[in-house]
């Protein structure tokens, strides 16, 4: 049992928060990385409860 | 005009799948609990079969009309290339939304109210204040809240979508399913029936019967979003899908629990102690950040721009806003457990992650309020929209108050204190019942087409008398909270613990009383939104623009 908790933290601790910071990173790179296209993107998103049908 | 309602008269009506698939269950279900009301062990127990052969059998006759007086053809996916949406779900959603609101705030200045004056106990079990504070707690979050989420997802789903909800019966039996799963558990309280789970006191049966309709919503919403005829999925439902899936995971997580027999209402969980405790927390939490967080938050992203007629401040934070949350407040929940038997390293985990919340809830609470940048002005007029944004600046201040509490040092003087009920009401007062009824407000026009509410001045009067409650609430618990802990922890100068208890529950009278009082202000309010809720279905003045393109599709008809 405590074989499996200390290789479990091992991992949380090393690589899973190395996944999750990259993870993070990803999201804010995609949120906020300046290309034209996905700001129009953004941009539309935005507006959809805006319009009437 | 050519629509699908003009498929000739002739053609052979059908049952369809889904109305035979909920004949057979609603037939073998009312047998099913037929045979456990004979057998039930207790009379708590039998009640419950009863009302599940009552509501089946009732289920079987209702199908069964709707059946005989529908047309042929199912209604349209779209009418003049416009979506056909199905707000009749939303409509009763919303009502029994009003409804239990007034039901969960009354019950709490019941239980107020017995802990200024503990006589209206009455010394009878069933208004015990251990029964009515969970259906306190229960009929407010999960009765009011969850018919406001079910019914504005449904809604803000449909329309940010531009498609008709997903399926026929299976709308219908979310709202109707999740209703009488709290008559059941409300129900349950008060006879004594409890797992004795903080916001998670419903026994296995109906448990079991809310996982059903649980995956029911969560198909009737993907599947929605799966037909939408938009290109993107619009930032609430987001929200929304975060809501559905992560409380279906909780809900299954934290009751894994054994049965004694099909014929008792008791069962045990798999896991005891400590073990037990925590998952109890995970889950705990996560109800506040997934059920009251997550999904109002939803209705911030649309209902504040929608009525501010703005597009929400920064939708790339929005989107950071989003998967920050959702991947930061699953880890939060040890910290309703410092300084117990779970280990020291979970405790901190717990603080630290509700530390780093800040950001998310912040950086979601500045995009709510800065999508007013421009229209401040709109607040001296729209009570309603002034409503929200009071609610949003209260997201702020609990989101801010409670990643405080969870620092070890100050969880040791709140916690098990008052504090920790005036932090709650100010996240349950201020921030989610106040973007509810903002939603309500909204909504209610909407829905029964409506130009506005029968009287903006009533809405005035509901916001003012409310926010004086929640000020006299949250000040008064503040005081009894840091009043309490301090009162527990001083010593004299021979080491002896210088008050006894029953002195620390005196101190607290005054302040009881004033909460109370607070309690039923924000009832007076609701109870303003109820009569104008009515008035507007019943009275207001039609919305002229939509009354005319009504006539014109009644007539095109």
């Amino acid at each position: 049992m405590r074989e499996t908790y200390l290789s479990l933290a091992a991992f949380a601790q090393t690589w899973g928060l190395l996944i999750f910071f990259i993870g993070f990173l990803g999201v804010v790179a995609y949120a906020f990385w300046p290309s034209k296209k996905r700001k129009k993107a953004f941009d539309e998103a935005a507006q959809i409860p805006l319009k009437e049908d | 005009m050519p629509t699908v309602r003009d498929v000739p008269d002739t053609e052979q009506k059908t049952m369809t799948d889904g109305e035979m698939i909920a004949l057979a269950l609603a037939v073998v279900l009312a047998c099913f609990s037929i045979i456990v009301m004979a057998k039930a062990q207790t009379g708590a127990f039998g009640f419950h079969a009863f009302l599940f052969a009552a509501a089946s059998i009732a289920t079987v006759f209702a199908v069964g009309n709707r059946y005989m007086d529908r047309p042929a053809a199912l209604p349209a996916q779209t009418i003049d290339g416009k979506p056909n949406y199905n707000m009749g779900p939303v409509k009763v959603a919303t009502l029994f939304a009003v409804f239990w609101g007034i039901a969960g705030f009354l019950i709490g200045v019941i239980i107020a109210l017995q802990l200024a004056f503990p006589m209206l106990n009455f010394d009878l079990p069933y208004t015990a204040f251990g029964r009515l504070r969970p259906l306190h707690t229960s009929a407010v979050i999960f009765a009011f809240g969850g018919n406001v989420l079910v019914g504005t997802s449904f809604y803000v789903v449909q329309r940010t979508s531009r498609a008709r909800l997903a399926g026929d019966l299976a709308p219908w039996f979310v709202v109707l399913g999740y209703n009488f799963f709290i008559l059941v558990a409300g129900t349950g309280y008060l006879l004594g029936i409890t797992q004795g789970k903080e916001y998670a006191e419903p026994e296995w049966y109906a448990d079991l019967f809310l996982t059903v309709v649980w995956v029911t919503y969560f198909a009737v919403f993907l599947l929605t979003l799966l037909k939408r005829t938009e290109p993107h999925i619009y930032v609430a439902n987001w929200f929304y899908l975060a809501f559905i899936v992560t409380i279906a995971v909780l809900h299954l997580g934290n009751n894994a629990t054994v049965p004694v027999s099909v014929f008792s209402p008791n069962s045990y969980i798999v896991w005891s102690g400590v073990q037990d405790a925590m998952v109890q927390w995970w889950y705990g939490h996560n109800a506040v950040g997934f059920f009251l967080t997550a999904g109002f938050l939803a209705l911030m992203y649309y209902f504040i721009p929608k009525r501010a007629d703005r597009p929400v401040y920064s939708y790339r934070l929005s989107i950071v806003h989003f998967w920050a949350l959702i991947f930061l407040y699953i880890w939060a929940g040890p910290h309703h457990l410092h300084y117990t038997a779970l280990p020291d390293w979970a405790q901190t985990l717990g603080m630290t992650f509700s530390i780093m919340l800040w950001m998310p809830s912040w950086g979601g609470m500045i995009n709510g309020l800065m999508t007013l940048s421009g229209a401040w002005d709109k607040l001296r007029t729209d009570p309603v929209l002034r409503m929200m944004v009071v609610s949003v600046a209260f997201y702020g201040m609990s989101t801010f108050e409670g990643p405080m509490m969870s620092v070890k040092a100050v969880n040791s003087l709140s916690h098990y204190t008052e504090w920790t009920i005036g932090h709650v009401h100010s996240g349950a007062l201020g921030w989610v019942a106040y973007i509810s009824f903002g939603a309500i407000y909204c909504l209610v026009p909407w829905l029964w087409h409506r130009r506005e509410m029968y009287s903006v001045k009533a809405i005035n009067w509901h916001f003012w008398i409310s926010t004086l409650g929640i000020v006299l609430y949250i000040s008064s618990m503040w005081v009894a909270g840091i009043l309490q802990g301090l009162m527990w922890r001083a010593y004299t100068s021979l080491g002896f613990l210088e008050y006894s208890f029953i002195e620390t529950v005196e101190a607290m009278h005054p302040l009881y009383v004033i909460r109370a009082v607070g309690g039923i202000l924000f009832l007076a309010g609701a109870l303003i939104m109820a009569w104008n809720v009515v008035m507007t279905i019943r009275k207001a003045e039609p919305d002229t623009a939509e009354a005319a393109a009504g006539l014109q599709l009644a007539a095109a008809e």
